[in-house]
């Protein structure tokens, strides 16, 4: 079962050392980690997509990184209805003859291209994770030369933050 | 003022009054400022001893661990100290010099990344770089180190710092916004234990650390007094309920006892009180206490369903939790024997006496548990006792008669061999007119024999007792049971003179050869103003029994006779 966490934690050097250390040292099997700042100067938001057996192993994940002194914060999202976004940067090749084809493409699925030369272009998508599995999967043909994803993040629909979640 | 004398302020503040440590190129202006202020300080043989004697020095008393240590190998040479301090909770906070700011990142020399390799094994760590912050790491490093479930905390100060000046004004206050300790919990919970403890017919008690660590064996003594529920330790509750109280079925596990062992697969409600079901106690968790509603008491919530699934859990303080227990239980005005069938009483009783501990050598010679029983009998009981790890250990743990809580001081979690002497000499130093007596083995004591000499300098009437059998001990029964008799590289062959070796160190030093001499040598030992180091000669072939073989259920333990 997967499941997302949004972990607020103190913005301080180290902080991702310790989080990142604890994952490898427990064992937990993570996704996807993404991290950047907030509405709060302090406060760093840590997106993770964690992958566990049972409930027990996902209490056992929080649980340890509560313990955390840095971990401000963990809210679960996975059954909060909230917004999933990932950001991926495509480099793909492309020439004379079938650059109309990927650009049909890039339309189909609501992406944008942010830089075309003789042989490449570059392809920004954002969305669920599986409409840019389904993206790359379709590029593939055209051959991917580099691909750069952010992993996940998430916010919850309606007023509550996650600051304030139960 | 400079940072040096900041932190020996900030020491005076947190009322710490005894540093361990060992100089160095990082903390000499830290040093300088323990010279200027006269503040007390031992300095021990290596670093590792430093840290095990702030170790030893926190389990005597409860209080936090301060230890120093330069730069680089200084800091390395804490590791094992840290990891041995945070496997068994125990508050310490460890100064660790670190090169200039501008040198840091630069592999300079004597230059180690000690934020990044204590990481896993502390409760947090600090890199201080700049003077202002230093006042409020080291407030809420104590602070760390010593609320909720206490454990090790590192700061590692810039040389620059110590060397730079700051009007010093330290903090009323810590402010950490992820920092929760739970002192109380959800006393509903503790109505629905009570309520558990009254349908069950077979209950029994199982404490552990953490009843030491929060000092609330008066509790779980008037737990087991108002109920007569049978009750068995860890190693590291041991001390919490006296040996001699007739429902205590002592230690549990691998080398537990025939009776907890037992009862544990047996019972059908199993309270764990300040425990973490470590996989020598449990050994396969599927196996342990297959018929038991599992009750979980833990300051820690990440400590409940990590190894054993609990049914019922409290999380809080035990300071909070056992009194209200104790407090709802007497409410319900039921008489002691009547939390439990009469029938599992008798049957746990007759374990005790079915198969109580034994040695399997003839009693002409000098069997090992004989030396424990003979300084337990000396000693009433009331002594501090510190183990190295190995045979020794665990037979330690299982004779001695314990009476006290925080009176044994071991390696439990990490298992640390030449944690022993060090630990010995923390918990010596605070309590000075305690009787210490450390039991240590051959191999275990050449792990920091050098603090000898720490021993020696500061005259510490420590009582040292080698249970010389030539071999590693645990080691070498291991590949008698398991791994075909083939003893590879445990025999420490019998060259060394251990005698010699502590006069050689400055303490003096007696050998027992012969059975006669043990009690007449043992007395005179315990009853000598100064350290002294006993070498007691053993035979080799003697296993700690009753053991669980790896991957066994409790109840198919090998006994006495049975291998």
């Amino acid at each position: 079962m997967k499941y997302t966490l949004a972990v607020l934690v103190e913005n301080r050097p180290g902080v991702l050392t310790h989080i990142s250390g604890l994952i490898s040292r427990r064992a937990f099997n993570i996704e996807s980690i993404a991290a950047g700042p907030t509405e709060e100067t302090d406060t760093t938001r840590i997106t993770i997509g964690v992958e566990v057996e049972d409930e027990f192993e996902l209490e056992q994940v929080v649980n340890q990184l509560s313990k955390l002194i840095n971990v401000i914060k963990i809210a679960n999202l996975t059954y909060v209805d909230s917004i999933q976004r990932e950001l991926a940067l495509i480099k793909v090749r492309a020439n004379k003859a079938n650059r109309s084809d990927l650009v049909d493409i890039v339309e189909i699925f609501r992406a944008k291209i942010v830089d075309v030369n003789r042989e490449t272009l570059v392809i920004e998508l954002s969305g669920e994770e599986a409409k840019i599995d389904a993206l790359c999967e379709v590029l593939m043909d055209f051959g991917i030369i580099e691909l750069v994803r952010t992993g996940r993040i998430a916010i919850s629909r309606g007023p509550v933050p996650a600051k304030e979640m139960y | 003022m400079l940072g040096a004398e900041v932190v020996i302020e900030c020491l005076k503040e947190e009322e710490v009054d005894i540093v361990f440590g060992y100089p160095g190129g990082a903390v000499l202006t830290l040093y300088d400022a323990l010279f200027k202020t006269k503040f007390p300080h031992i300095l021990t043989r290596h670093e590792q001893g430093a840290v095990h004697a702030a170790d030893g020095y926190a389990r005597a008393t409860g209080k936090t661990g301060v230890c120093f240590a330069t730069s680089g190998p200084g800091g390395t040479n804490l590791v094992t100290g840290i990891a041995t301090a945070y496997m068994d909770s125990i508050p310490l906070v460890a100064i660790t010099g670190q090169v200039g700011v501008p040198l840091i990142g630069k592999d300079s020399f004597q230059e180690a990344d000690i934020c990044g390799i204590t990481t896993p094994i502390t409760k947090h760590n600090y890199l201080v770089k700049k003077i202002q912050d230093l006042p409020r790491v080291m407030k809420e490093a104590f602070y760390i180190a010593r609320t909720g479930r206490p454990g090790p905390v590192v700061i590692d100060i810039s040389k620059d710092v110590f060397n730079d000046t700051l009007d010093f004004e330290y903090p009323s206050d810590v402010s950490l916004r992820g920092y929760r300790t739970s002192s109380s919990g959800d006393s509903t919970k503790v109505d629905l234990v009570v309520q558990s403890l009254e349908k069950a017919a077979r209950p029994v008690i199982f404490v552990g650390g953490g009843v030491n660590i929060s000092g609330t064996s008066e509790e779980v003594r008037k737990l087991i007094h108002m109920t007569g529920i049978p009750v068995m330790s860890s190693l590291m509750g041991l001390g919490c309920i006296p040996s001699d109280v007739p429902e205590h079925l002592g230690m549990v596990g691998m080398h537990g006892t025939y009776a907890a062992n037992m009862a544990t697969i047996d019972c059908d409600l199993l309270m764990g009180i300040g425990v973490r079901f470590d996989d020598r106690v449990t050994s396969l968790v599927k196996n342990f206490a297959p018929k038991a509603t599992i009750i979980h008491f833990d300051i820690d919530p990440a400590e409940v369903n990590k190894n054993v699934r609990a049914d019922l859990k409290v999380i809080g303080d035990l300071r909070w939790a056992l009194p209200l227990l104790c407090e709802k239980i007497a409410e319900r005005r039921l008489e002691k024997g009547q939390w439990a069938k009469s029938e599992w009483i008798d049957l746990v009783q007759d374990w005790k006496k079915e198969k109580p501990l034994a040695s399997s050598l003839p009693p002409e010679g000098i069997r090992p548990q004989t030396v424990i029983e003979r300084v337990s009998d000396l000693t009433q009981g009331d002594a501090i006792i510190v183990t190295d790890v190995g045979q020794h250990q665990m037979w330690t743990a299982q004779t001695y008669n314990f009476n006290k809580q925080r009176s044994f001081l071991t390696s439990g979690g990490l298992g640390t061999m030449g944690y022993g002497l060090p630990a010995a000499i923390g918990a010596q130093i605070t309590l000075p007119k305690k009787t210490v007596v450390l039991f240590t083995g051959d191999g275990s004591i050449m792990m920091n024999c050098q603090e000898l000499a720490t021993v020696a300098d500061n005259e510490l009437p420590l009582k040292i007792i080698v249970m010389n059998n030539q071999v590693l001990g645990m080691v070498n029964q291991w590949q008698r049971m398991f791994y075909g008799q083939r003893y590879s590289h445990s025999s420490t062959k019998g060259c060394t003179d251990f005698v010699k070796l502590a006069e050689a160190m400055g303490v003096a030093g007696l050998r027992v050869r012969k059975p006669e001499e043990l009690n007449m040598i043992l007395e005179k030992a315990l009853q000598m103003e100064g350290p002294v180091l006993v070498d007691v000669l053993l035979p080799e072939t003697e296993d700690v029994l009753p053991m669980v073989p790896p991957g066994g259920r409790l109840d198919q333990m090998v006994l006495r006779g049975g291998i």
